[in-house]
């Protein structure tokens, strides 16, 4: 049987030609082959780990950004209630002190209003007393001009005192 | 996908052709060879003979038979390397030897052990010696051929990796990647172990890709293909040898001992007679034998097959026109079948053989656990 007889001169051939094709083929084409697909595997994994590291960050970053804008609300917050308090406290000291002043004025006021009263009756007084001395002197002028009229005067005048 | 399944339909369509024509030739052949050596050779009988005729596909031969038409061979001579003691070396054309012919006191033995060998004959005719016979035959020319071809695809893809550094696979390169993390991640890796699949990857890639090619343009009819490399028994020899080697020298000294010192293994099992150490070397021996015998026994059959489909037409042919004309659809729907199912075994042998030498590698570099 050929068919299962190994033969000599194709086990050489066949032995030399293999042993070239796996040596040429090792040192030319499957050592760049495998180096490229491991290089590109190598890139690939670290490409990804980077996208993954640079998404990690990215929610960390977003997730700062979240706290900053509460922390800014907060703070917004608190800055409104104080403004808030601040004012309703400037607007009561104000108040309070347009009251004080609004007493101190009404009070002032009352006090000149009183001190010019007292001058106005003081000059009231003055203007009246003059004047009626002044009618006096003419009411006497005309009544004591004759000397009749002067006699019944003091006539009068005699008659009402009264000596008792 | 389109692409690929036009190019597998053109394939079949050349082998059915192909196998169609060697098969008629070879009837005219056979007729043409008997009459002329009808006064030496009485044995052989009128008519087709299915058997001569598959095996004259499958084996090797000193010349490359393209066609025969109407009694006419065309063959490619190739060169006769020989060396026998009267003579020494003696190169010529495998021309020479054509039709019985004696060239050099040298000629094809037609009979007896050494049928179709070249055999060193005296004046008379009679048999001297077999030479050492390192003639460059159609077995050799195809693996030359094979191997260049492999030097071409795998140099250039190479080279497209350099270029294109860093990118995305293109053209061959896209084709052949899956095939090689396939043999890198999935046959190599799991085997051998992520330590030292490395070491063997080459090796694996190279194994594969060999029989691969080898089966497939065994497949193609045509020139350069047509030659039945990886069913002929000497190159799976020589395929499994490498692998034999190779795990041979590769083994650490915790796959020795699992030769020669069995672990979980009762004593009396190895100590007086060496039973299961001998088993085990046995084993060696047995798994390169093994591989060689898969791979050769597949090819061959699928081609015996198909061959034997082919015939089916000729020996209805010869008992009448009409017949074989009947067979002939039915013939060749099968062959089409046949072939379809030879593609896909000769992926499977060269994974099959890829994967198996994997794994002996995988035990000679096993560490003890």
């Amino acid at each position: 049987m050929e068919l299962i007889k190994p033969d000599l001169g194709l086990l050489f051939w066949m032995i030399v030609s293999f042993s070239i094709l796996l040596f040429v083929l090792i040192k030319f084409a499957w050592k760049p082959i495998l180096n490229a697909l491991k290089e590109r595997e190598n890139s690939i994994s670290t490409s990804l780990t980077a996208a993954k590291r640079a998404k990690e960050e990215m929610a960390k970053i977003e997730f700062g950004n979240e706290k900053i804008t509460q922390l800014a609300k907060l703070e917004k917050e608190a800055l409104l209630k104080e403004a808030k308090e601040l004012k309703n406290k400037i607007l009561e000291e104000s108040r309070e002190e347009a009251k004080l002043e609004a007493k101190n004025i009404i009070l002032e006021a009352k006090q000149s209003v009183e001190h010019e009263k007292n001058l106005a009756l003081n000059e009231i007084k003055n203007q009246i007393a003059n004047l009626s001395v002044d009618i006096a002197e003419k009411i006497l002028m005309q009544k004591l001009g004759e000397e009749s009229k002067q006699k019944e005067l003091i006539n009068d005048l005699v008659k009402d005192i009264d000596l008792n | 996908m389109y692409k690929l399944l036009l190019n597998i339909f053109i394939v079949l369509c050349l082998s059915v052709f192909h196998e169609v024509a060697i098969a008629s030739e070879n009837t005219n052949e056979k007729e043409i060879e008997h009459s002329e050596e009808q006064g030496e050779n009485h044995a052989e009988k009128e008519g087709f003979h299915p058997g001569d005729f598959i095996f004259d596909h499958i084996r090797d031969s000193y010349n490359w038979h393209i066609i025969s038409y109407k009694g006419k061979h065309v063959a490619i001579p190739l060169p006769v390397i020989l060396y026998s003691k009267n003579q020494g070396f003696v190169y010529f054309w495998s021309s020479k030897l054509e039709h019985g012919h004696t060239h050099k006191n040298f000629k094809i033995a037609q009979k007896g052990s050494h049928k179709d060998k070249i055999i060193e004959v005296n004046q008379s005719g009679e048999f001297v010696a077999r030479p050492f016979d390192i003639s460059i035959t159609k077995n050799v020319i195809a693996i030359i051929f094979s191997c260049m071809l492999m030097m071409y695809i795998f140099i250039s893809v190479a080279n497209t990796y350099k270029e294109r550094e860093g990118k995305a696979p293109k053209g061959l390169q896209s084709l052949l990647e899956p095939l090689i993390l396939f043999i890198r991640d999935d046959v190599a890796k799991p085997s051998i172990g992520e330590k030292h699949y490395e070491k063997f990857t080459p090796f694996l890639l190279t194994i594969f890709f060999f029989i691969l090619i080898n089966n497939l343009l065994g497949l193609v009819p045509i020139l350069p293909g047509g030659a039945n490399v990886t069913g002929n028994i000497t190159v799976t020899m020589a395929l499994a040898l490498f692998t034999f080697f190779i795990t041979t020298i590769t083994g650490n000294k915790n796959y020795w001992s699992h030769i020669f010192n069995t672990p979980g293994v009762p004593w009396w099992l190895k100590l007086p007679l060496p039973l299961i150490p001998f088993i085990e070397l046995f084993g060696v021996f047995i798994k390169p034998f093994v591989l060689m015998v898969r791979l050769f026994a597949n090819i061959s059959a699928g081609h015996i097959i198909v061959l034997g489909f082919f015939s089916l037409i000729f020996i209805f042919g010869n008992m009448s026109t009409a017949l074989g004309w009947v067979v002939s659809p039915v013939s060749i729907i099968f062959t089409i079948f046949m072939s379809i199912l030879e593609i896909l075994v000769a992926f499977i042998q060269a994974y099959v053989f890829t994967i198996l030498s994997a794994i002996y590698f995988g035990m000679a570099s096993e560490e003890s656990h």
